[in-house]
C-alpha cells in the first residue's frame, strides 16, 4: 500500500556569499521532479525587504507558500516545510551578511552557502575559493583573509559554481538568477559601469537591472540598493 | 480562516503557570505575554510517527527526505575552579558535512551556558526561549535564577511535547549561590545533576580521555587542556564529530570564551607531543636501566597503531 507523500524533491540549488560591504544570492530557475523538467524558470530567489534578500530551496510548493507565510511566521516545528532558506542582506553594521537555515530552524551567519540539489558540489568549491581551505600561501604572500573578495569575483565565483554544478547534476540549469545587495553610501560603479562589465573577468551574457527599493522609510543617499542579475545556463 | 485554524489546532503544549494567555500577539509565534503559542502538528493519528518517517530527527530513519543536522561531542565537568564547557564544531545531514562551524554552546546568559546535541534548531530555539525566562525570572524576584531552577524550566518545557519528535540532549551549566552546577536535560525528560556529562555520538571517546585525567582539584589550566583533549579524540574517533573545538570556563563572576581551535591540527600536535614526550623517556632510560628496569622491555611493546 502507497502511503500519503506530503512531500517532493524539485531540484535546482541556491548559494549565497558574504562580501564586505555587499552580499550575493543566486539561484538557478529549472524544477524538476525525477527526470521531468517541469519548468525552466520558477524564481527561487525573492526580495523580502529593502536589505534582505531570501532563496528557498527543496520542495517547491512548500517553498512558495513559506515564501508568503513568512511575515506571519508560523510555527512548523512537528509539520514542517520541507524547504531549505538561505537569507543575504546587509547587516545592522553594514557588513554583507549570509544566513543560512535548515527546514526546522537553526541557523547560522556563514561568509557563504551553497543549498540543495547540487550542495556537495557547490559547497566544496566554495570552501575553496571563499574561505581558502586546502590552499598553502605562497612564501611572502599576504595571509588569507575571508569575506575580502571584491564583487567582480564573487560574481564570477557564482556563474562558474552554477555552470559546472549545472555539468554534472541533472537538476540544475537552464537559468541563473542573482541579486546583488549593496549597503547604503556604496558605489556600484563596479556592478554598472561600462569599464566593469568589460572586464576580462565580467560573466558573459550577464544582464544587470537595479530592482525598486521594498523598504519605505529609505532617505536619498542612505539607501540599501538591491540589484537583479540574471544569465543563461545550459539547458539540456 | 484564522478561526478554523485556532479551532483545529492541538491544544497549546507548553504554558508558563505563573502566566495566562491574553491571546494578543507578541513577537512572531508568541503571545502578548511571551509565551510560545501551540505549533501546528500534522493532523495525523500519530503526528511523531509522521515526523519520523520525514525526517531523521529521531534517527530512526536514515532514508528520510528531510535531514536534519545531527551528530555531536559536547563536555562539561565541574572542578574546583568552575566548569569546563567543550564542544566540536561539526553538524551532519546524513554523511555529508552540512557545516564545520555550529555554535554549539549557548550562550544562555552572562552565568549560563547550554550545550547543543541532538536537532539543532531545538536546541537553539528552546534555549534561546529558555534565556527569556530567566530574565522574567530576574526582573520578577530581583535576584538571577539558580541553575537548577533554569533547566527544571527547560526540563518540563520538553517534558509537555514528550513523544512530539523533539531531539535534544542539552547541559545547562552555570554559577549560581550554591555555585558551579551542571545539569544534564534532554527531550525524553530526563534531568540529572552531577559533576561529569558528555553527550553526543562522539560522547564515549569523550569519556574514556575525561575519566582518565578527571580529578575535583584540577588546576583552571589542566582542566582546559582536559576539556580540549576529550574533544579532539572524540573528533578523531567520532566520523560524525570533528572540524573545530569551541572551549568555555564558567567562573563565579560569568562565563569566558577560550577560543576555537581546529581539530585536526591539534590532534597532530598532541601526536608531536607523544612522540617527543617518548624520544625524551627513551634518551633518559638509555643510560640508567639496569636492574628492576631490565625485566620491562616486554611491556613496553607499543601496539601498532592502526592509521598511519
Amino acid at each position: 500500500m502507497s502511503r500519503f507523500n506530503p512531500y517532493e524533491e524539485n531540484g535546482g540549488s541556491i548559494l549565497a556569499i558574504a562580501g564586505q560591504d555587499f552580499s550575493v544570492i543566486a539561484g538557478d530557475t529549472r524544477q524538476s521532479l525525477n527526470y521531468s523538467i517541469q519548468t525552466r524558470y520558477a524564481q527561487k530567489v525573492f526580495p523580502l525587504t529593502s536589505s534582505a534578500v531570501l532563496a528557498v530551496n527543496g520542495f517547491a510548493a512548500d517553498g512558495k507558500n513559506f515564501v508568503k507565510r513568512v511575515k506571519q511566521r508560523l510555527e512548523r516545528r512537528m509539520f514542517p516545510f520541507y524547504v531549505y532558506n538561505i537569507l543575504a542582506g546587509i547587516e545592522e553594521d553594514g557588513t554583507g551578511a549570509v544566513y543560512s537555515f535548515d527546514p526546522v530552524g537553526s541557523y547560522e551567519r556563514e561568509a557563504c552557502r551553497g543549498a540543495g540539489a547540487a550542495q556537495s558540489l557547490l559547497q566544496p568549491f566554495l570552501d575553496n575559493q571563499i574561505y581558502f581551505k586546502n590552499q598553502t600561501l605562497a612564501p611572502g604572500a599576504e595571509p588569507f583573509v575571508p569575506g575580502r573578495l571584491p564583487l567582480s569575483t564573487v560574481l564570477s565565483l557564482v556563474v562558474d559554481a552554477f555552470s559546472s554544478a549545472t555539468e554534472r547534476h541533472i537538476e540544475v540549469g537552464d537559468g541563473l538568477e542573482m541579486y546583488v545587495v549593496m549597503a547604503p553610501g556604496r558605489s556600484a560603479d563596479d556592478l554598472t559601469a561600462e569599464e566593469a562589465q568589460q572586464a576580462k573577468e565580467w560573466p558573459s551574457e550577464l544582464t544587470v537591472e537595479e530592482m525598486e527599493s521594498l523598504g519605505d522609510e529609505q532617505e536619498e543617499g542612505k539607501a540599501f540598493r538591491v540589484f537583479r542579475l540574471s544569465r543563461p545556463l545550459k539547458r539540456d | 480562516m484564522e478561526a478554523l485554524v485556532q479551532r483545529l489546532a492541538p491544544p497549546p503544549a507548553h504554558v508558563d503557570p505563573d502566566e495566562y494567555s491574553l491571546g494578543g500577539d507578541g513577537e512572531g509565534n508568541l503571545n502578548a505575554l511571551g509565551v510560545v503559542r501551540g505549533m501546528q502538528v500534522p493532523r495525523v493519528p500519530d503526528p511523531a510517527a509522521f515526523l519520523s518517517t520525514y525526517t531523521n530527527s529521531m534517527s530512526q530513519n536514515p532514508q528520510a527526505k528531510i535531514k536534519l543536522e545531527h551528530g555531536t561531542t559536547t563536555l562539561a565537568f565541574r572542578f574546583r575552579g568552575g566548569i569546563i564547557v567543550s564542544v566540536d564544531s561539526r553538524a551532519t545531514a546524513g554523511s555529508y558535512i552540512a557545516s564545520g562551524t555550529v555554535k554549539k554552546v549557548i550562550e544562555i546568559n552572562k552565568y549560563l551556558l547550554g550545550t547543543m546535541a541532538g536537532g539543532a534548531a531545538d536546541c537553539q530555539y528552546w534555549e534561546t526561549y529558555l534565556g527569556m525566562r530567566c530574565r522574567m525570572h530576574e526582573l520578577r524576584n530581583k535576584e538571577r535564577i539558580s541553575v537548577a531552577a533554569a533547566s527544571k524550566i527547560l526540563a518540563n518545557i520538553v517534558y509537555e511535547y514528550k513523544g512530539q519528535g523533539l531531539s535534544m540532549g542539552t547541559m545547562i551549566c552555570g554559577w549560581d549561590k550554591t555555585g558551579p552546577q551542571i545539569f544534564y536535560v534532554d527531550s525524553e525528560g530526563t534531568r540529572l545533576k552531577g559533576n561529569v556529562f558528555a553527550v553526543g555520538s562522539g560522547a564515549t571517546f569523550a569519556y574514556g580521555v575525561l575519566d582518565q585525567g578527571y580529578s575535583w582539584d584540577l588546576s583552571d589550566e589542566d582542566a582546559q587542556e582536559l576539556g580540549r583533549r576529550a574533544i579532539v579524540a572524540a573528533g578523531h574517533r567520532d566520523a560524525y564529530s570533528g572540524n573545530t573545538n569551541n572551549l568555555f570556563h564558567v567562573r563565579e563572576d560569568g562565563w569566558e570564551f577560550l577560543g576555537n581551535k581546529d581539530i585536526s591540527e591539534l590532534w597532530y600536535k598532541y601526536e608531536q607531543e607523544k612522540k617527543d614526550a617518548r624520544a625524551t623517556a627513551g634518551a633518559g632510560a638509555g643510560t640508567g636501566a639496569q636492574g628492576e628496569n631490565a625485566a620491562r622491555p616486554t611491556t613496553e611493546v607499543q601496539p601498532v597503531p592502526m592509521e598511519e
